[in-house]
């Protein structure tokens, strides 16, 4: 009976949502304001009916209700509990269901704040978020019911695919579902001021901190995948350049793009179009990336069992959603431009560029991902495009990108001297030439050209961000306070940048002076990679909650001493009986000492085979990744966007009136 | 708030703004195509080529040797098969069934197994192929470009490959696909 | 019926399990190097999206062999390329051959960067010809205030 009640709330909350885009849409283009007025409650109450829906599910989970097929299918009685609530969003469609639950409660969000925004725009904003999740909860309840029962009840379920039995991939999905979803907030802003063919100069402002929240959760959510990755799939690679993947990785590269540009239009009221295409694109290449992962047009690791009709639903979504945005662009948006005038060297110009580079780095990425396919679709047979090829166009793209972020946020606004610009960026960029050269001495092993130049991206970053925050306290006589008048987005911004610059560091220097050996080990026999002796001890057998391990033990040594010891897992599940390896990792700022544990080769001497790896630096490309996240959070409560809104109502409620 | 800024003597170059329309549009073409594509399915190089050279032992008479010269003389079937392989035992009645149809020979490539589980399964399951070459460390395999078991060869009197099926045959797929192939190929003969 | 056993047999092989390159052993570095590479550019055609070093499924350990060998052999990387190509296609490559097919591919990058830069010189160079002024009075006051209000912050 409960689970029933999940499906008449997701029924339910179809009818709500129907109502919230259809009712206030309309009310927006008739200007009626008591239509518009029901955009709040109905988002609302949408958001109460999926939270029931969800909450639902996730109790079935809870109490084995194995008569519900899907749990059947991706739970299990062992299961721990954990993992029975993340095992919600385990397969195709609880995770749909999650997706849907996330929207909603942005949606709820902005209702909740819907008073910051003149009626208008919120009853629009809030419409075509109505009209995703129409989409998304027809795509459920049609194709994916997450409440289908079965019958009879099978005794125990399939239980939860072991690779995503893991803390991490516990909340990698969720934190990427909200980028991916939380794009769809600028999206509806952006077609909001499509709709009225008016953009609002207020309008950059009121987005600007929706696309960092998004882009934050993007990003956590990539390094999250990555990480997990990294340490659970067992041979040391962090990134795979797989279809699945580089769909998160294209809406990551726009965002990015567009959280620039929104920084240009809010300022200097200038590349509206721009702005407003960024933010179309950023939440079409995430919808793109729901039609390649559960669509099944392409093989990837990640990919969701899928079956045909699913992909043609939600490929006939992605067209309405997408084509319906850029007919909207095709038609309107001239109507939306200024002409600001800027100068070749401005900051306008070179935040415009890197967007542009950012755009076309995305381009290339798609181009790459969906290449086969077009390929084969036009009979053209069948190829492969992989890591060689991404990593060799991909690096020499980004080059420029990373440069300009030194010079970007040092140009003034409007127009700049070149002889100034240079003035001010001579000393950080000589600074930046010594430091790497001189690191890449002090650094153990072969001098490498990548490492060099890794190095020296990073130090001109980081010398530029010195460089501006001198420049801008050098009229000021008390330091304290000086550092305290700098708006915290400026914090932010140079945050951000900060951790990009870590992780090309760990980019460059891990993949420059990684060591890794694959090998058959017996006890006693012993391999030595950088300065560290590692020592096969043997292997025993343990048993976990709900898998048997072999486990082994390894002791590294460094210079005779033992320093530590590593205990690498391989696991059998007993209900899949899925085999899965467990590295064991130390990390430091400065190396991974990295084991994992294959099959046993030999049963009379004990041999095993086992990979050993030594990674220097590879934690700096979480870590940035980390620090980038944490820079997008300190933009976002920068004051502007929180004590501002109330004045800026006022400003609104008096500009208003004349206009309509 | 800010109004169409029209001015009569620069037109505004609409065209530009419909770009990502078009570019939408076409993208959504590929798609649709690639719905109706297998992406798991490789067509094989080895059509219309000869097929490669093999020298092996017969499961069931190991003194004697087969090679691709008894694939000539007239079409045939060469079906990849082993023990382990779950989808060849789902195939296995159809290629019963087509081996008793008499309309084609099959021959067999016995793949990466050990020689006495081979011989159990005939004995229990009966035995559809003319003659079965023992691959049993999979290089030939590799020549034939095996990617994945049960796969199946159809080849002309040549000894040329005409078609690849992989995974099991159905009774539908015999029907439709191979039968109609290797009637062709027999026409193609005649003339 | 193919695509689920196809499917089940992936998940058993699937990324969980560590793939086995111990166990060859090479006479000098030069060749073991070539060796990784060569299986890092390679695709293995059971589990469809891992290279050959990558991945644990059987024929991908067959096709490490091979590749062994034929190292051993003193083949070329081009040889051993061809070898592959010739039974598997062109599919078994992770990093595309430069052809008329791959054309597009390997020239877009560069094609859309050019354009990229182009389109970026044109745009600024007329916005610096076209007078400024166009803009709203409405807009341009409210434009004021917010950069008043936000140099007050600083």
């Amino acid at each position: 009976m409960i689970p029933e009640l999940g499906h008449f709330a997701l029924i339910l909350a179809l009818s709500v949502a129907l109502v919230q885009a259809i009712i206030p849409g309309m009310g927006l283009l008739r200007r009626r304001p008591d239509w518009m007025a029901v955009a709040r409650p109905a988002a609302l109450l949408q958001f109460v009916l999926v939270l029931a829906g969800y909450g639902i599910l996730t109790y079935s989970f809870i109490v084995h209700d194995f008569s519900v097929l899907y749990v059947a299918n991706t739970s299990n009685s062992e299961l721990p509990l954990i993992y029975r609530i993340s095992g919600v969003w385990g397969a195709h469609e609880g995770s749909l269901l999650l997706w849907v639950m996330i929207l909603s409660t942005w949606t709820a969000i902005i209702a909740v704040y819907s008073k910051r925004y003149p009626a208008d725009i919120s009853a629009g904003v809030i419409s075509v978020l109505g009209f995703i999740s129409i989409g998304f909860l027809l795509f459920s309840l049609f194709t994916s019911n997450p409440f289908t029962r079965v019958f009879p009840a099978p005794f125990d379920g399939a239980d939860l695919n072991p690779l995503l039995q893991d803390p991490v991939m516990a909340i990698h999905p969720p934190m990427l579902y909200m980028g991916y979803v939380g794009f769809a907030v600028p999206f509806a802003f952006a077609i909001t001021a499509l709709v009225q063919g008016r953009l609002d100069a207020a309008w950059a402002r009121w987005v600007r901190p929706w696309a960092l929240i998004a882009w934050v959760c993007l990003t956590a959510g990539i390094g999250l995948g990555s990480w997990w990755a990294y340490y659970e799939l067992g041979w040391g690679g962090w990134w795979f350049w797989d279809p699945v993947e580089n769909a998160s990785f294209m809406p990551w590269l726009t965002g990015t793009a567009l959280i620039h540009s929104l920084a240009v239009t809010e300022k200097r009221n200038a590349l509206r179009n721009w702005t407003i295409l960024l933010a179309i694109i950023s939440f079409s290449l995430s919808l793109l990336g729901t039609f390649l992962v559960r669509s099944g047009v392409l093989t990837s690791v990640h990919a969701f069992a899928s079956d045909p009709t699913r992909g043609v639903f939600i490929l006939v979504f992605l067209g309405l959603v997408v084509g319906i945005s850029f007919s909207l662009f095709a038609i309107r948006a001239w109507q939306l431009r200024t002409k600001t005038a800027f100068s070749l060297i401005s900051r306008e110009m070179a935040l415009l560029t890197n967007s542009v580079f950012l755009l076309v780095t995305m381009l290339t990425v798609l181009l790459g991902t969906l290449y086969p396919l077009i390929l084969e679709a036009m009979g053209g047979g069948k190829i492969s495009v992989g890591p060689p090829y991404f990593s060799r166009v991909f690096i020499p793209l980004m080059i420029p990108v990373v440069i300009l972020v030194g010079v970007g946020s040092f140009i003034k606004w409007r127009e700049q001297k070149l002889s100034e610009l240079v003035d001010n960026l001579r000393r950080p960029a000589i600074f930046a030439l010594v430091f790497a050269s001189a690191l890449l001495i002090v650094l153990p092993g072969k001098a490498s050209f990548t490492a060099w130049f890794g190095l020296l991206l990073a130090f001109w970053v980081i010398n530029s961000a010195i460089a501006q925050l001198v420049h801008r306290l050098r009229n000021t006589q008390n330091t304290m306070r000086g550092l305290k008048r700098i708006p915290r987005g400026w914090y932010g911004m140079i945050t951000a940048h900060i951790g990009l610059v870590f992780t090309v560091i760990g980019i460059a220097l891990s993949s420059v002076y990684s060591q890794e050996q694959d090998l058959h080990m017996a006890p006693g026999d012993e391999r030595t990679l950088g300065e560290y002796r590692f020592e096969f001890v043997g292997v025993e057998r343990k048993d976990g909650p709900n898998y048997s391990a072999d486990v082994g033990t390894i002791d590294i040594y460094k210079k005779d001493k033992r320093m530590l010891t590593l205990h690498p897992e391989k696991r059998i599940y007993n209900v899949r009986k899925n085999m899965m390896t467990e590295a064991a990792i130390n990390s430091n700022l400065l190396r991974d000492l990295y084991v994992s544990l294959g099959e046993q080769r030999d049963p009379d001497t004990n041999a095993w085979s086992v990979r050993l790896y030594y990674k220097p630096f590879i934690l700096w490309i979480w870590l940035g990744g980390l620090v980038m996240v944490l820079g997008g959070l300190i933009a976002v409560t920068d004051k502007r966007y929180r004590i501002e809104v109330k004045q800026e109502k006022l400003k609104l409620n008096s500009n208003h009136v004349p206009a309509n | 708030m800010s109004q169409p800024t029209e001015d009569p003597k620069e037109k505004p170059k609409r065209w530009i703004y419909i770009i990502p329309l078009v570019l939408f549009s076409v993208l959504m073409i590929v798609f649709f195509i690639g719905l109706g594509l297998n992406p798991r399915l490789l067509p094989s190089p080895l059509i219309d080529q000869p097929a490669p050279g093999f020298n092996l032992a017969r499961l069931k008479a190991p003194d004697e040797m087969i090679s691709q010269d008894v694939l000539k003389g007239e079409p045939s079937l060469l079906n990849i098969w082993a023990t382990w392989c779950v989808s060849c035992r789902v195939e296995h009645p159809v290629l019963m069934k087509i081996a008793a149809s008499k309309e084609v020979p099959i021959f067999g490539l016995f793949y990466k197994d050990e020689r006495s589980k081979g011989l159990a399964w005939l004995k229990d399951y009966g035995d559809p192929y003319v003659a079965s070459g023992m691959d049993l460390d999979g290089k030939i395999a590799i020549d034939w470009g095996l990617y994945g078991a049960p796969e199946t060869f159809v080849i002309d009197k040549d000894g040329v490959i005409r078609y690849k099926h992989v995974g099991p045959i159905t009774w539908d797929d015999w029907q439709n696909i191979l039968l109609p192939k290797i009637k062709s190929l027999r026409a193609g003969s005649g003339v | 019926m193919f695509r689920a056993v196809c499917i089940a047999l992936c998940l058993s092989f699937s990324t969980v399990t560590l793939a086995e390159i111990a166990g060859f052993p090479f006479e000098n570095e030069a060749e073991e190097e070539r060796f990784e590479t060569l299986a890092s550019q390679l695709r293995c055609l059971v589990c469809q999206n891992q290279s050959l070093a990558d991945s644990d499924a059987p024929l991908a350990q067959d096709l490490r062999s091979e590749l062994y060998e034929q190292i051993q052999t003193g083949n070329s990387n081009d040889q051993i390329i061809s070898f592959l190509t010739g039974r598997y296609g062109d599919f078994i490559l992770y990093k595309p051959a430069f052809n008329a097919r791959t054309l597009l591919l390997w020239l877009s990058p560069l094609l859309l960067f050019i354009v990229g830069v182009f389109c970026l010189f044109r745009f600024n160079l007329k916005s610096r010809q076209e007078p400024e002024g166009e803009v709203s009075e409405a807009d341009l006051q409210k434009i004021r205030e917010l950069l008043e209000s936000e140099t007050e912050n600083k």
